[in-house]
């Protein structure tokens, strides 16, 4: 997908650059623009390598672990169809808890795992089944603790305050996550 | 509404000395730890950097040229309907569909608005409740061969939105 947005994205502004007489400034644009990442890289290379070092300690200790199996009988709920002891359950939890505590690198392959055992009870190989659908809707509604790659940013920016948006982002994410379940329980009983 | 401010100060420590002291309950060797975190943590980011780079430059250009707020007036008619600030809307498309590039048109509106503007809070609480729908539902279901997704879309776009519109509610309520 991005080697179409990319190069459209570059091109539409060569065009527009043409058109607006900004021909000149687009240069210095790409330049410091270019520069200005590698800045940003800076101020996330600390942020981020100082939350993935807590987490590391999470992971080695055995919180994790423990988190994901807290969170069994919530998701055994959700996801009625797969039995509870069934692998595709584990890779959920992980999954589930990896989202939770802003670890983005270690939810995805934890989530492919999940879709792949989710398979094996799929009736209909090309379609989604319903543990499917919850499935995702529940991990793209995203519900998280800390963006902490949002705060990496705003401190790049020179925020005064860079985690006041922590309360208000687990407000809303705990708005669209629980829109997202009603959202599909719904259709799932209207479809019964 | 003090429980917001409240949340944000001290969830960030309170994640702190859970995972620590939990750590020594099992006695494990925190800093050691830590210190191999820090450096799959530095790894990550270096893996980002080329993405980000590349969209940075992307947006970077966009905006110069004067393409994004062309753009941004030509959809002002809808998000004057829902009330989304009109500099916010690129993003909360482009959020749809990839994750560095959105990266790249926050950053833009940081660093033209600044992230303690109206506009800068409003997208960083939205960008903490939406997700890449369009790429994550291409690779998941993908890896897996399946091509028919029922009522995903639906689901996801319809939380996606519900979060938009909790972001602004949110916003409103704190910082106006």
């Amino acid at each position: 997908m991005l080697n179409y947005l990319w190069g459209a994205m570059i091109l539409i502004s060569i065009v527009t650059a043409a058109f607006t007489g900004k021909m000149g400034s687009i240069t210095n644009a790409a330049v410091s623009s270019a520069k200005e990442a590698v800045t940003v890289c800076i101020t996330m290379l600390g942020i981020i390598s100082m939350w993935s070092g807590i987490m590391e300690i999470a992971e080695r200790s055995g919180l994790i672990k423990t988190l994901s199996e807290k969170m069994r009988p919530f998701l055994n709920n959700l996801f009625p169809d797969i039995p509870p002891d069934h692998k595709a359950m584990d890779y959920i939890a992980a999954n589930v808890i990896a989202n939770i505590l802003g670890l983005g690198w270690a939810s995805t392959p934890a989530g492919l795992k999940a879709m792949e055992h989710m398979q094996t009870l799929n009736k209909k190989k090309d379609t989604a089944s319903r543990s499917m659908c919850m499935f995702m809707v529940f991990n793209m509604s995203s519900l998280q603790l800390i963006s902490i790659n949002l705060i990496a940013y705003r401190t790049q920016y020179n925020s005064i305050n860079p985690s006041e948006i922590i309360g208000p982002g687990i407000f809303t994410t705990v708005v669209s996550t629980v829109v997202g379940i009603v959202t599909v329980k719904l259709i799932e009983t209207l479809k019964k | 509404m003090k429980i917001m401010i409240v949340l944000s100060e001290l969830m960030m420590p309170m994640i702190f000395v859970y995972i620590i002291a939990y750590g020594y309950s099992k006695k494990t060797d925190v800093y050691d730890t830590f210190v191999i975190g820090a450096q799959t943590g530095a790894k990550i980011v270096f893996k980002i950097m080329p993405t980000l780079i590349g969209l940075m430059v992307a947006v970077g250009m966009l905006r110069e040229s004067g393409a994004l707020d062309i753009f941004t007036k030509l959809l002002s008619p809808l998000t004057n309907i829902i009330g989304i600030p009109k500099e916010a809307v690129p993003l909360t498309f482009m959020r749809l569909v990839s994750s560095s590039a959105s990266t790249g048109i926050l950053l833009d509106i940081f660093k033209n608005h600044g992230p303690d503007s109206y506009i800068g809070r409003f997208v960083s609480v939205m960008m903490s409740c939406t997700e890449t729908v369009f790429y994550t539902m291409s690779i998941y279901f993908m890896s897996v061969g399946i091509k028919k997704t029922r009522y995903t879309l639906f689901g996801a776009l319809l939380s996606n939105f519900a979060g938009i519109i909790a972001s602004l509610w949110i916003c409103n309520l704190l910082w106006t």
